[in-house]
């Protein structure tokens, strides 16, 4: 092996790459709040008491999650245009990461929803709470903490799935980091470097929820 | 769509299922030898495993392609793309396999290990004999869950270039103008392929939950 590490173009281009990482958390975040409206609405429209509204609902997590996202994000992009809405690359992502975490996110906060113990409600109503007070207590603490885990390992996957979205050329890390590339060749490089930060962001992220998660859901469950 | 563009697109497919096959099956060799140095109870070992695994769960599937691609080229070896690709795909299965199998591992009743060492199995047979069939059982519904997402996976290869099936979409769609036809048609094998697994999947978690009840 004779092949000479050169970093320098990478450490000149640092700065783009952090601003790189700047977007990629936009991006991820935009997708999750999209995918948690989502994620509600459908949960909502999944136990309609129209046959047809539940079959929408079943039909769009199934087709989003049998399907692959570059796919997804290709077909989005294609076919806005199409029916005469003309969006930038990076909107477009946003809709796409929505879409697709909000197949994942009805079935996280389904599973959240039907874990709530009616018994409980029905003791909270004994005791004489407030029907404000058992919804936040009885009702959706729980359930945020039953959903909180697959929640954040989905917002995880997401953050690493915007990657993908450099093949519309949306504004993220890969994208920088693909510009970088073209212009110096140091492919294995930018590369490289571009990976550790990913690991940086999904490691900080992680860290992140497990101290919410410490402070707000961390008392025994029986 | 004349006939040509829809051998294309069946060639793509050819190449997503070898692709999805060879990174599954050399995949599953080497993510056993992860998952079973994860729970080995060597320190040293356990630690570098675990080091493995979060590295290619902490990172983005594309660049872990990219890595491995440029990679490769860099030590010299001069390699057919869909060899490096291939190569991607199996070291990431590995990862993954191996985090889901430890965790099944680790499922298995601690008794059921502790009675085969009091029979004085040796670790080989206490893992062949006893722990691993039941490890397998359980963790079944979440392999074929980790299948699918490969399956899908292995259109990122599309980006480095290589002809699999989301490829040879975008070059039919490329030559007819028909991109939501193409790109719809592209859909639809992938799911034909995925949602009977996923399918599967869910009705053995169903099963396997109502057995451990």
């Amino acid at each position: 092996m004779n092949y000479k590490f050169d970093f320098a173009p990478v450490i000149d281009g640092l700065p783009d790459l952090l601003w790189g990482c700047a977007g990629t958390l936009g991006l991820a975040l935009a997708g999750m709040v999209l995918a948690l409206i989502i994620g509600i609405g459908g949960v909502m429209l999944r136990d309609s008491r129209f046959a047809a509204m539940r079959w929408l609902v079943i039909s769009f997590v199934e087709a989003i999650r049998n399907t692959p996202f570059l796919g997804q994000i290709y077909f989005i992009y294609f076919a806005l245009p199409l029916a005469g809405v003309r969006l930038d690359p990076t909107t477009t992502a946003i809709i796409a990461l929505g879409v697709n975490g909000g197949a994942y996110a009805i079935e996280i906060i389904r599973g959240g929803v039907q874990s709530i113990n009616k018994g409980q409600i029905e003791a909270g109503l004994a005791l004489g709470l407030s029907r404000t007070l058992i919804f936040r207590l009885i009702v959706l603490k729980p359930a945020l903490r039953a959903i909180f885990p697959s929640l954040t390992s989905q917002f995880i996957m997401l953050t690493l799935t915007t990657s993908i979205a450099s093949a519309i050329s949306a504004y993220e890390l890969t994208s920088v980091g693909q510009a970088i590339e073209s212009n110096t060749f140091r492919s294995f490089e930018v590369y490289g470097v571009v990976t550790l930060l990913y690991l940086v962001m999904s490691w900080m992220l992680m860290q992140m929820f497990a101290q919410i998660s410490a402070r707000y859901f961390s008392y025994p469950v029986k | 769509m004349d006939w040509n563009q829809f051998l294309l697109l069946l060639g793509g497919l050819k190449w997503t299922l070898a692709l999805s096959a060879i990174g599954f099956v050399v995949g599953a060799i080497a993510g056993l030898g992860v998952a079973l140095a994860r729970t080995s109870g060597h320190r040293m070992l356990e630690r570098c495993t675990a080091a493995y695994i979060a590295l290619f769960q902490g990172t983005p599937l594309l660049m872990q392609l990219f890595v491995v691609y440029y990679g490769l080229a860099l030590v010299g070896l001069k390699l057919d793309p869909w060899v490096s690709v291939s190569i991607g795909f199996t070291l990431h299965a590995s990862a993954y396999l191996g985090e889901i199998w430890r965790g099944s591992i680790e499922a298995v009743p601690r008794g059921q290990s502790e009675a085969a060492k009091a029979l004085s199995l040796n670790y080989i047979s206490r893992m062949k004999d006893v722990v691993l069939p039941q490890a397998i059982r359980i963790s079944l519904p979440a392999t074929i869950g980790f299948l699918v997402q490969l399956i899908k996976g292995t259109s990122l290869a599309a980006i480095i270039g290589f002809t699999e099936l989301m490829r040879a979409g975008t070059i039919v769609s490329n030559q007819n103008f028909k991109p939501l036809l193409v790109l719809g048609l592209v859909g639809a094998l992938y799911f034909a392929i995925c949602w009977p697994l996923s399918f599967y999947g869910a009705r053995l978690e169903r099963r396997l939950a109502t057995a451990t009840r």
